[in-house]
């Protein structure tokens, strides 16, 4: 999650002071990981020094800062261009799942009882996720339901690898 | 042979070493499972995988060729042909991937009818069924033809149907099989908490771990034999089925 692009798409919203934005990103974007105050305000004094959002004078009251921020046209460009990019499709399963069953075949390791611990560890997490939805907020359910997509392909490539493993067994030793 | 998980709670349905055959193809080759009083269970595996043939094992609608289905502690292959239709008809509800409503029938009609064939009063089998619709969130179908529905209604209509019943289990092959994922989650969420609330066991087959992800407990099946996973336990590994033995 790219801090800066969140923080000008809250201000898109409307002008906020940073304490605002902070409690809206972590509420919707933090996940358990709040955002550091350090981080909000200097991610706003380089967007401010960059022409993307403009910082109002200081406003009397306590904290560090009381200053009100408003995005610019070129921060509206940003997150229109930022909006408009698809994020690359990651493959996650090269990088750890697929390491761990060629691994395990080359060094003659048992790689399917690998894919079946992780299938169950899969399914686990799906059950956690589903019940998290069937108690959550909106917003929690839609980042479950990426989550479970997301896990629901692995499991796919999961069962193919099982059935492939004779056949991946003879190619990596070759 | 696999060591199935066994539920907290205790056995209400039990497949012991259960082998069947269709010709010279083997669907299982001793399956073993063991279903908990009010547990949620999914079944889950690759096409041709057995797991259909599991659930009608379970259900009383297929005779094992060897091996044991147990209902309550009693034997189910060993019953009359009578004696399972009634078990069938009294204890068990079931919910198919394209509802098997009656198309002419109106919704109600379609909940009432299991009610009527068991000798429910007319008056009472239609009162349930309006219960039922309602509960489901499509009180205002009841009239409708189910042949005039969407696929989600028609599909909460047949778990209308199959709730109505107060079955001690439901059995759903594929119930979200042929409804979009938005749809599909409706009919399981609804499902799965009336089954609980009502205290009913769910055995569902599906080869979709979304929908499957709805279970207390999911059951793989692989070349004719049975692995089970615990919400809190992985207990796939040491299985016969995780070694691939076929």
């Amino acid at each position: 999650m790219s801090v800066p692009i969140t923080l000008l798409g809250l201000l898109e919203r409307e002008p906020s002071h940073g304490y605002d934005l902070k409690r809206d990103y972590d509420t919707f974007f933090g996940r358990g990981k709040q955002l550091p105050f350090g981080q909000v305000y200097a991610t706003l004094g380089r967007l401010a020094r960059d022409g993307k959002v403009i910082a109002g004078n200081a406003e009397p009251g306590d904290g560090p800062d009381r200053k009100r921020y408003a995005i610019t046209e070129t921060g509206r460009h940003d997150v229109d261009s930022w909006l408009a990019e698809p994020v690359e499709p990651e493959p996650h399963l090269q990088t750890v799942l697929f390491a761990k069953v060629t691994l395990a075949l080359m060094l003659g390791k048992p790689a399917e009882a690998y894919l079946n611990m992780q299938r169950a560890a899969h399914i686990q997490r799906m059950q956690q996720l589903t019940e998290l939805k069937r108690t959550g907020p909106l917003v929690d359910v839609l980042l479950a339901d990426h989550a479970l997509f997301h896990l629901e392909a692995d499991l796919r490539w999961i069962d193919l690898t099982s059935a492939r493993l004779n056949e991946l067994a003879e190619a990596v030793k070759n | 042979m696999e060591t199935p998980a066994v539920p907290a709670s205790g056995s209400l349905i039990e497949a012991r070493g259960v082998f069947k055959s269709f010709g010279q193809t083997p669907a299982l080759r001793g399956a073993n499972v063991t279903v908990g009083q009010g547990e949620i269970f999914a079944i889950m595996g690759p096409s041709g995988s057995g797991k259909s043939t599991l659930l009608h094992c379970l259900a009383g609608i297929f005779t094992p060729d060897a091996g044991d289905v147990l209902f309550d502690g009693r034997a189910v292959n060993a019953m009359s042909e009578a004696d399972r239709t009634r078990l069938r008809r009294t204890a068990f509800g079931f919910v198919f991937q394209f509802g098997q409503l009656v198309p002419e029938l109106t919704a109600a009609d379609n909940v009432a009818l299991p009610l009527l064939l068991n000798r429910t009063r007319r008056k009472v089998a239609y009162k349930t069924a309006e219960t039922w619709l309602d509960r489901l969130g499509i009180g205002d179908k009841g009239g409708r033809r189910t042949g005039e529905l969407s696929g989600g209604e028609a599909q909460r209509v047949a778990v209308a149907r199959a709730l109505a019943l107060a079955p001690k289990v439901i059995f759903a092959d594929e119930p979200t099989g042929s409804l979009d994922s938005l749809t599909g989650e409706k009919v399981m969420d609804l499902m799965t908490v009336l089954a609980r609330e009502q205290g009913t066991t769910v055995v569902l087959v599906t080869h979709d771990a979304r929908t499957a992800a709805y279970a207390d407990r999911v059951a793989i099946v692989r070349d004719g034999l049975v692995s089970a996973i615990d919400r809190s336990t992985v207990t796939a590994s040491s299985s016969a089925a995780a070694k691939g033995v076929g």
